[in-house]
Formats: structure tokens, sequence, C-alpha cells
């Protein structure tokens, strides 16, 4: 494996705000990640740092082994598509796909094209009388089609319509599979998005909880149900990401099982249930919200 | 691909189904990586790890440049293995549950005869 990118202890602070906080990890080359995490986790003050476009407070970020700050050899292999682009106030979609292109060496015109049918982007709108979602698209089209070596995606489709998604998950897929590239996507849409990730990064507070594979991290945690005493006698020492208890049921989440101790559990009279990523990052990120208000 | 064990292992088993019903014949070209990913949703590196599992196995060969296909005798020897896994995976189970309902094993017996005249 090859990395493409890497930060390094890194630090942005806004006053006493904590915006990304010592977040030390690594995109490897031609990967999917996700970057989960709630709203104001610091996940685009991750990526504009990782972009140039922010400067840390502490820390160190590398991009194809420079740094990316006004450095046009790197940001000519980056591809930023932020949650609110905007645009010149005169501007049509038209022109946005005209001068894409110069920015971008792999940029396929006949992509774009052929994105710009499908998520029907009227180009010669002005960019200011377009709906969210077409805002949305205009973003999804340039990440796609301008193919950068590394691309990020934060927040892509707001106001896109789950017809749009699918398109664009189904073309990402198709694309990358086409053409290599790593992808780095921000969203909170995580239950549509956890199959086509290959690597998961969770981040709280402005700090990284979780850098695993999304294989492992799927089968890191089970959902136990049953008599209250006897899940919790399954249970035992183990650690508890979530407990719901009902009258004399109770279901407690707990890291993950193999394969005996699911044939005892099932021995025992218990149900067991997948939990998914994003209960999974619900689980996660609301156990760090606890120790944090424990320790402020 | 929605239950709890790795995707991988899930696409690797319905690949395994599809050689055991005959709807993928020995000797038979199967989809690409790309084609998995793409008509299952899911990461394309997944996909390889399922596919290259079978591979491993012998169930699938590479031809390269051509494609994947499915081994010769490779039906077989997914009988066999389903064969071995099938008392721990449904008779322990079905026998669990039946004590838990106070069916007795002779009862037991007797609807697994009906079920299978009808």
């Amino acid at each position: 494996m090859t990395t493409i990118a890497e930060a390094t202890g890194l630090s942005k602070h806004f006053g006493a705000v904590r915006a990304v906080d010592d977040v030390t990890f690594a995109l490897e080359e031609d990967r999917i990640h996700g970057l989960l995490g709630r709203n104001g986790a610091g996940k685009s003050t991750l990526m504009q740092l990782l972009t140039g476009q922010e400067f840390a407070t502490s820390g160190s970020v590398r991009v194809f082994g420079a740094s990316p700050a006004e450095n046009a050899s790197v940001l000519r292999n980056v591809c930023f598509i932020k949650e609110s682009q905007r645009y010149p106030d005169d501007w049509k979609p038209k022109h946005v796909f005209r001068s894409t292109p110069w920015f971008f060496e792999h940029w396929d015109a006949e992509f774009a094209e052929q994105l710009i049918d499908e998520f029907r982007l009227p180009l010669g709108r002005p960019i200011k009388k377009l709906s969210r979602g077409q805002l949305s698209s205009i973003g999804v089209i340039v990440g796609l089609a301008s193919r950068a070596p590394l691309t990020f995606f934060d927040e892509p489709y707001l106001g896109l319509d789950a017809v749009a998604r699918q398109l664009f998950y189904d073309r990402l897929l198709a694309d990358y599979a086409e053409h290599p590239r790593t992808v780095v996507l921000s969203t909170h849409l995580i239950d549509e998005v956890s199959n086509l990730l290959e690597h998961v990064f969770v981040i709280d507070q402005g700090r990284l909880l979780v850098d695993s594979s999304a294989e492992d991290l799927r089968s890191s945690a089970t959902t136990v149900v049953g008599k209250a005493n006897t899940v919790d006698e399954f249970v035992g020492g183990r650690e508890v990401l979530h407990r719901d208890a009902l009258g004399g049921l109770a279901s407690v989440t707990v890291a993950g099982l193999d394969d005996a101790e699911r044939r005892a559990a099932a021995a025992a009279g218990l149900e067991l249930a997948p939990v998914s990523l994003q209960q999974l990052v619900v689980r996660i990120t609301g156990t760090a919200q606890k120790e944090f208000e424990v320790s402020a | 691909m929605d239950d709890s064990r790795p995707i991988f292992l899930q696409l690797a088993e319905q690949i395994e189904n599809e050689i055991l019903s005959g709807a993928l014949p020995e000797e038979s070209q199967v989809p690409s990586t790309n084609e998995f990913a793409a008509f299952h949703r899911i990461n394309p590196a997944t996909a390889g790890k399922g596919v290259n599992l079978l591979v491993d196995d012998g169930i699938l060969y590479k031809k390269r440049g051509i494609g994947m296909f499915v081994t010769a005798g490779a039906r077989e020897r997914l009988l066999a293995k389903r064969r071995e896994g099938f008392r721990t995976e449904y008779v322990g189970p079905l026998l669990q549950e039946a004590r838990k309902l106070g069916i007795t094993t002779d009862q037991l017996t007797d609807m697994i005869r009906n079920e299978d005249t009808q």
C-alpha cells in the first residue's frame, strides 16, 4: 500500500475550539475512505487542512509527499468538492464545465456530458436560480469527471433526491473500478454508503476515534437480545457499547463475537442482531460525548 | 448483503450458491470483480476479496487476460463442504428450538416426514 496523504499530530484551533485535535492518519492509494462524524465534528476542517485551504495550528500534512499549501504540483492532483461551493454571481453551469478542465489534467468531458444528462442539470440557467439539489449535482459531476488522483467529497449531496444519490453511488463505483483513485467521502448518510467504503475514519469533537477497515468495523459489534439476566450473564465482563432494557428483556451491544461465542449465545436462547455502521458510529460518538461531559 | 457477516464472505457464499444451483455451470465464465461490485453496490476491493477466497479454495480459476471460470468438479466439492456444515448450522439449532418448545425427537421426526410427503 502506498500512502497518498498523511497527517501527523495535526491540530487546528479556532480560539478555544479545537476543531481538529492531534489527529494522525494516512490515506492509502486507490481506496475509498469514509470520513464520518456528527455535524461540527471537524470533518470539513480536516479536509481543508489536507487540501491546503487552512493552515494547521500544529502538526503536519503531507499530500503526495509534499505540503499542499500553495503547492500547484500537489493541488493539480487534488479535487475538493465542498458542501457549499460558491460560484461567481453571474455564472451558469456551462461556465463551470468550461473552466474546470483547466485545473484537472484527467478531466473527461464525455463523462461529464453523460453525467449532466443523467442528473438533468440545466446548463444555461443562472447558478443562483438553481435548486439546492441541482447545485449539489454540479459538484458531484465535477468530482467524478475530474478523475483527480485524490478526490474529496464533503457532504456532496445536500438536497439531492434518493434517485440522484443512488446515481452518484453507482457512477462513483463504476468509474472508480475503471479508473482507481483515492477518494474521501464525508457524509452523515452512513447507511447509504457503508458498502462502498473500504476504510472508515470516525471523528468526534476534533479527535479521531476510529481508523479501521470497513470490514473489521462491521464485524466489531453485535447486539445481544434476550432475558436480562441471561444477557448479563453472557455479556459478563465484556465492554458494553450500549444497553437498552424493557421489562425483563435486555438488548446489549458488545464488541465482536467469534463463531463459538455466537453458538454459545444461541444455545443460551439469546438472539444476535447485526449492528450497522451507522448504529456503530452513533454508539461510538455517543459514548465519547458522555466521556467529554464527565471530564468537562 | 445485509447480515452481520463480512460482505466478502456473503459474496463468496452467494457465488457458491449459484454454482450449487447450476446457474453458474462448471467451466463457465463468472462475472468480473467490477461487475460483482457494481451489481451488489459494494466496494470493488471487497468484491475482489470474496472472489479471491473462491480462487484460493480452487472453486474458481483465472485465465490470464480472459477472466474467471468455475473449476471442473467445483460443484461436488461444494456439496461435500456444505453437507459437513449442515449438522452444526441447521440440525443443531432445529433440535435446540424443538427442545425449547417441548417437541420430542420422535415428534420432530414425524414432522419432517409429513412435511416431506406434502
